[in-house]
């Protein structure tokens, strides 16, 4: 019952996608302001989500079953990130062993379930839309790795969260170290990257293939994609401050470091326009991984 | 593995404003061919002004492009005024070269503003066109209208410029140089712009050439071709300013080549300030004799070209128009193929299209969606006909057809 409860509304589902519809709003409003517009008002987000459930569901004719499931399958998964990382948030010692490694596996399903939503939809758009979603998880997730192996070798090889969130308990946050530093740095152009934000959003650019993956959805299975979205832009950063800023992890401080990670992300979205894949492919092959490996040497080295 | 997909871009894309079709023929991310189909948006226009008076053209005109506002009518006049021998008052020559320079300025900002979003730079877009709003507001100050300026007039302006609204304007000109400024540094320094638009939708002299292309997108590629310059009308010989060229013809030059002209735009308008001298701003016609006019106007986009015949009437009997995208439009052929998607999506839009003012004649045959007339088919109907009115006439050498 404590676990249902636990995954289904705090830390979890309720509370997580709250946040993430909060955080969204922000990103709205800020960019708006950015771009001498008004903005949305602060329920905008909510709304939209709701509106969606009351639309129809289209399904185009010849699509797959797992057009409709792989939704829910991102969505489900990023719930149990997010609770996990909730958890031990607030309950450090309760971690099991090795939950990082299911936190990263289940990070990359979001992703997954775009592509193959999309590739089952049979629309051209939508494929092309797969096949740079494709690339660019092939792209991101190798210097993504990198920089939490690197956070790794520094709290002494833990794969524990809990045991991370000690060790910068008792010797300060990784950031502020020269490994930790670099390793945040590709961190959070992958968190962009993973986020599908701009200069990343090529799968979904609107422009060139109008939406690509996410073109052939209406109704509720959209919805659970926005939901999906929105929970994502809740559990990165927080994956994040765990990660690299884990040392005080009050309320205030942790509302504060969100904002801060929420802040980066908007001026990055705002001030690029979008990059082709094969350039996002060559940026985190080439530099950003190139930083991962230093920051995983510095970190073997004890930097 | 040679797998073909056609990316539809149009009829109706987030893409581009108006109805248009883009036929991307792609592999993977690369497109290897491009049909273009133009013709969903044909309004007529020239038949329309055949069956109105001279002056009733003028906001015709007028009305075929939102952007080129000024440059349709600008050019109908001065192809009205060529056919008359009308001797235009001196200031409202000045009055003319004002009004056209502060369309080019909002037609450029507006190109900046949808080329960033087009390469997903909304922040761009959107300052752009908030440095679009002052040049909008001083034409209303000075036209009333902030879009169809209905100024010009054959054989004069309609409207003179207050000597109070001088001061407000070149304040609005001097509030605009520091954003231009900005938007130098932004597109020119920043390397994300630069891996973007550097080295694609090349469009070398030569095939430039080849392809008639006009306006910027020449000039991007290093044609010295300007119709201020090559053909003055309007004021354009009394100022000082220069032609804006750039060698490497892809889009990086194109927006570059545009940024640039808004320096010149500026200081054009400064000077037709400073120059244009007091008196009449009307020439007052009456009649319109026989004969046949062109006139010239390098629109934002380009050369814009009128031809206009008269038969004595008050009715032209032949117009006959040529907007600049018309001849821009089809470089995309070369321009986008061998680029990837990403590239095509701002490829196309470089060439700053406007596909009202271009679109033609296309008969379709609904059921098998096959186009069943082309150019070579109008001409022989156009034959067909002057060959029926010769025999409804009575026939023969007499026969006024």
């Amino acid at each position: 019952m404590k676990l249902l409860f636990n995954y289904l509304i705090f830390p979890g589902f309720l509370f997580s996608a709250c946040i993430g519809l909060i955080a969204g709003w922000i990103d709205r409003k800020v960019t708006a302001r950015i771009q001498w517009r008004v903005g949305p008002p602060w329920y905008q987000n909510f709304i939209d989500i709701v509106k969606l459930l009351g639309k129809e569901t289209i399904v185009p004719e010849g699509a797959k079953l797992t057009f409709l499931i792989s939704p829910y399958l991102g969505l489900l998964s990023l719930i149990l990130v997010t609770t996990i990382l909730g958890k031990s948030v607030i309950l450090p010692l309760e971690s099991f062993m090795g939950d990082l490694i299911v936190v990263l596996y289940l990070l990359v399903i979001p992703a997954i379930a775009i592509i193959v939503g999309a590739a089952s939809s049979r629309n051209p758009l939508a494929s092309i839309g797969a096949s740079r979603e494709m690339k660019l998880v092939l792209g991101y997730e190798l210097p993504f790795i990198l920089s939490v192996v690197a956070i790794i070798l520094k709290s002494k090889g833990a794969i524990e969260i809990g045991q991370i969130l000690n060790h910068q308990i008792n010797f300060g946050s990784n950031l502020f170290s020269w490994s930790g530093a670099l390793a945040f740095i590709v961190a959070i152009f992958c968190m962009q990257a993973k986020l599908g934000f701009v200069p990343f959003d090529m799968p979904e650019a609107e422009q060139e293939i109008m939406a690509g993956v996410l073109i052939e959805y209406s109704g509720l299975p959209l919805a659970i994609f926005k939901l999906t979205k929105a929970v994502l832009l809740y559990t990165m950063p927080l994956f994040l401050i765990i990660l690299f800023l884990g040392k005080d992890l009050s309320p205030l401080f942790i509302v504060l470091k969100y904002i801060l990670l929420l802040v980066i992300i908007i001026l990055i979205k705002n001030t690029n326009p979008r990059l082709r894949i094969d350039q996002a492919l060559r940026f985190f092959w080439g530099p950003m991984t190139f930083l991962a490996g230093a920051a995983v040497i510095l970190a073997g080295l004890g930097y | 593995m040679s797998h073909k997909v056609i990316v539809p871009i149009g009829p109706y894309h987030p893409l581009q404003e108006e109805p248009e079709f883009f036929r991307l023929y792609v592999e993977g991310e690369k497109v290897i061919d491009i049909d273009i189909v133009i013709g969903y948006m044909h309004r007529g226009i020239e038949e329309l002004s055949e069956h109105k008076h001279f002056d009733q053209v003028t906001f015709l005109v007028e009305r075929i492009c939102g952007i080129c506002s000024t440059s349709h009518p600008f050019a109908y006049v001065n192809a009205m005024e060529d056919l008359a021998k009308i001797e235009v008052p001196e200031r409202a020559l000045f009055i003319r070269t004002i009004i056209a320079e502060m369309e080019r300025l909002h037609s450029h900002l507006l190109w900046l503003g949808l080329a960033g979003h087009f390469i997903g730079y909304n922040t761009v877009w959107m300052w752009s066109w908030r440095y679009r709003e002052p040049i909008l507001d001083m034409f209303e100050m000075i036209t009333g209208n902030r879009n169809h300026y209905a100024m010009m007039k054959i054989g004069g302006v309609r409207r003179d410029i207050r000597d109070e609204d001088i001061p407000i304007l070149k304040k609005a000109l001097d509030d605009l140089l520091p954003a231009v400024d900005m938007f130098k540094g932004a597109v020119m320094d920043d390397p994300v712009i630069k891996a973007r638009l550097k080295g694609i939708g090349i469009l070398n002299k030569q095939q430039a050439i080849d392809w008639c292309v006009v306006g910027p997108t020449a000039r991007a590629s290093g044609i010295n071709i300007d119709v201020r310059k090559d053909d003055p009308y309007g004021a354009y010989d009394r100022v000082d300013w220069n032609v804006i060229l750039e060698k490497d013809g892809d889009i990086f030059a194109k927006t570059i080549v545009r940024i640039l002209e808004l320096y010149e735009s500026i200081s054009i308008i400064r000077q037709c300030l400073d120059k244009m001298p007091k008196g009449e701003i009307d020439a007052n016609i009456k009649d319109i004799p026989p004969g046949e006019g062109i006139g010239r106007v390098e629109a934002p986009r380009g050369e814009c070209f009128h031809y206009v015949r008269s038969d004595g009437t008050n009715q032209p009997i032949r117009h006959k128009i040529r907007a600049p995208s018309y001849m821009n439009v089809a470089s995309n052929k070369i321009a986008a193929v061998g680029g990837t998607i990403s590239d095509a999506a701002i490829t196309l839009a470089a060439v700053d299209p406007c596909y009202c003012c271009t679109e033609r004649l296309t008969v379709l045959n609904s059921a098998t969606n096959k186009k069943i007339m082309n150019g070579w088919d109008l001409i022989k109907l156009s034959q067909k006909k002057t060959e029926k009115l010769r025999k409804d006439l009575g026939g023969g050498d007499k026969c006024k057809i």
